[in-house]
């Protein structure tokens, strides 16, 4: 947020409390404020670099999965485990109902402090997460639930124990497993949308993203370190990676960029959620028209038609 | 430490000498020599201590494939450079470098092949362009294959060395896991048999996805397979890693391939496996096992 922002929110602040406190007409004055405020912000989004997008992605009080689920989705029941090793923490899941409508969730979930960090591990799923998501998969397609996926990690946790437990079988069987669903799946990327990890559950007959929200092949940090040498390259790697929103809408990766309140979901998590709400609840309504079958079908062509190459 | 410097010194007049390393051969973990028309009957595996050497993709059809069988069905697709990516170097420089050293628009060869008289489909990943990596084309080649072997009502085996997915065309390479995945999935539904043959080495994307959905996954021995790269796991919980880890043998172990199988056996391996899996759709009576 520049200084120019600073300033003027001060100014209606000011504003705002001298009507208050002594009863002077200044609906006028602070609305114009508010105007010119609002046209403020806007501009500079426009502005925002795509490194300045993954640091909002990033910022510590930006909305995580449950804080979605707690205000858009009603009775979720979480349930956990894969029944094979252990109970993941950064991927959870379970039914809910969303305006009255039954859905399964899977939501990558990241700590809201510190300590949340740590039992969330960032957020970095081991194969159990995955594993998770596929019993809770297999449980949506048995009862006919549409499957609801947020997407918010930074990436699936490359680890010795997760290397043994098979993390690169527990995503591919993940892909696999969604893409073969005859119930309809959305995804939306709430946060990060780090590589594998989050296209394990990324396979949705309609894919969205907020605003603010990146997914990319690798993380920015990790291309720099590989392609400059140097982990403090990633703004640089971030534009060369195309990884924001209105960059993925562009490539026909997603089909819907979800809007933010201006300088962020952190700002304003009611607007955040209601715009989440709106997107989730009509794409829904449009994929119940169609049979199972069809839902098949349509997310099969949707994928296929992926990549871009010369043809000779 | 000693005799170890004055044996290096004295190497270079023994080569210069005779035509020495123009027939022989020394493994690069065993160090023993081996007369190189020897090494080749061995299909690159070293006689001496079983070290599997990487191999060209035209030599893996040659070792695998009945002579004379393959017949090449991709090539036509392109790859293009739709982000512009800024890197150091170009992308599309890259790719020329990469195109001209192996004569491949990309890094995959596919087409139709037999094995010991079984018909199948084959997608072959190339290591040396690009570290195999996949992107739009490899993605798409792939998915023809698969496509191909539904049409044909053939077996599917991918042999897979791959660095991951290409960081160059970023998402598009990321979505090209779940594209493949949906077209080996109707591969699956329509009860064809898909194999994959894991090779030194195949890590990232490649191994997130369809190199480990194959109904029967094999796996060259000592083959470096896993998600992440050692480096980067070394990188993240700064330890070292245990001995043997992420190789063929440490999988099979942790149950994560069906087999480890040596170079010189998979021919008759995968014939009794094309016949085992393959009856449903099998039109010729099934053959002898042989060499």
């Amino acid at each position: 947020m520049s200084e120019n922002v600073r300033s003027l929110e001060s100014a209606l602040h000011a504003l705002e409390k001298t009507m208050r406190d002594t009863g002077a007409d200044l609906v006028q004055e602070i609305s114009n404020l508010k105007h010119k405020l609002e046209g403020l912000r806007s501009s500079e989004d426009a502005k925002l670099s795509r490194w300045a997008r993954v640091q909002l992605a990033r910022t510590p009080s930006r909305p995580t999965g449950l804080d979605y689920v707690e205000r858009a989705f009603s009775d979720f029941v979480e349930l956990s485990g894969d029944r094979c090793y252990g109970n993941d923490q950064a991927l959870i899941g379970g039914p809910a109902t969303l305006e009255g409508r039954p859905v399964m969730l899977l939501v990558q979930q990241k700590g809201r402090d510190t300590k949340g960090n740590i039992k969330r591990n960032f957020g970095m799923s081991h194969p159990e997460g995955y594993r998770k998501a596929m019993r809770l998969m297999d449980m949506a397609q048995k009862f006919g639930l549409p499957v609801i996926a947020i997407i918010d990690t930074p990436g699936a946790y490359p680890g010795i124990a997760a290397e043994e437990r098979g993390q690169a079988w527990a995503i591919a069987e993940s892909i696999a497993k969604m893409a073969s669903l005859t119930v309809p799946t959305l995804s939306i990327v709430i946060g990060e949308g780090g590589s594998g990890g989050a296209l394990a559950i990324g396979v949705g007959n309609r894919v969205m993203i907020m605003q603010n929200a990146w997914y990319s092949v690798i993380s920015p940090e990790s291309c720099a370190a590989i392609l400059f040498h140097d982990a403090k390259e990633a703004p640089r790697a971030a534009e060369s990676l195309r990884l924001t929103g209105q960059d993925l809408l562009e490539l026909g990766i997603v089909e819907e960029v979800i809007p933010e309140p201006l300088g962020g979901a952190h700002l304003d998590l009611d607007t955040t959620v209601a715009n989440f709400k709106e997107a989730v609840l009509r794409h829904l309504e449009e994929l119940s028209q169609l049979s199972g079958e069809e839902v098949l079908e349509q997310r099969s062509r949707r994928f296929r038609n992926l990549g871009v190459f010369g043809e000779n | 430490m000693a005799l170890d410097r004055i044996f290096r010194r004295k190497k270079p007049q023994l080569v210069v000498q005779d035509d020495l390393p123009e027939l022989w051969s020394k493994c690069t973990h065993c160090s023993v020599q081996t007369y190189k028309k020897d090494l080749l009957a061995e299909k690159k595996v070293c006689p001496s201590c079983g070290f599997h050497n990487r191999i060209s993709v035209e030599e893996r059809i040659a070792f695998l494939l009945d002579e004379h069988s393959f017949v090449q069905s991709s090539g036509h697709v392109t790859p293009l450079d739709p982000l512009e990516f800024k890197d150091s170097e170009s992308y599309p420089d890259r790719i020329k470098r990469s195109q001209q050293k192996t004569g491949r628009p990309d890094a995959i060869l596919c087409g139709e092949g037999r094995i010991l008289e079984r018909p199948l489909v084959l997608a072959l990943m190339d290591f040396s362009f690009q570290g195999g990596s996949m992107g739009s084309v490899v993605g798409e080649e792939i998915t023809r294959a698969a496509e191909l072997a539904l049409e044909r009502k053939v077996p599917l085996l991918i042999v897979c060395a791959s660095g991951g997915a290409r960081m160059q065309e970023s998402v598009l390479s990321l979505m090209q896991m779940a594209k493949t995945t949906v077209a080996l999935n109707a591969l699956g539904k329509a009860g064809l048999p898909y194999f994959s043959l894991l090779t030194d080495p195949t890590t990232g994307g490649v191994t997130a996805s369809f190199a480990t959905i194959a109904d029967v996954i094999l796996a060259e021995p000592g083959a470096l397979i896993g998600f992440a790269g050692p480096r980067v796991i070394q990188q993240t919980i700064r330890q070292n890693l245990p001995e043997g880890f992420q190789r063929s043998e440490f999988l099979l172990e942790h149950g994560m391939v069906d087999i480890v199988v040596d170079r010189r056996k998979q021919r008759t391996l995968l014939a009794q496996l094309l016949d085992h899996l393959g009856s449903k759709h099998k039109k010729a009576p099934v053959q002898e096992y042989k060499i």
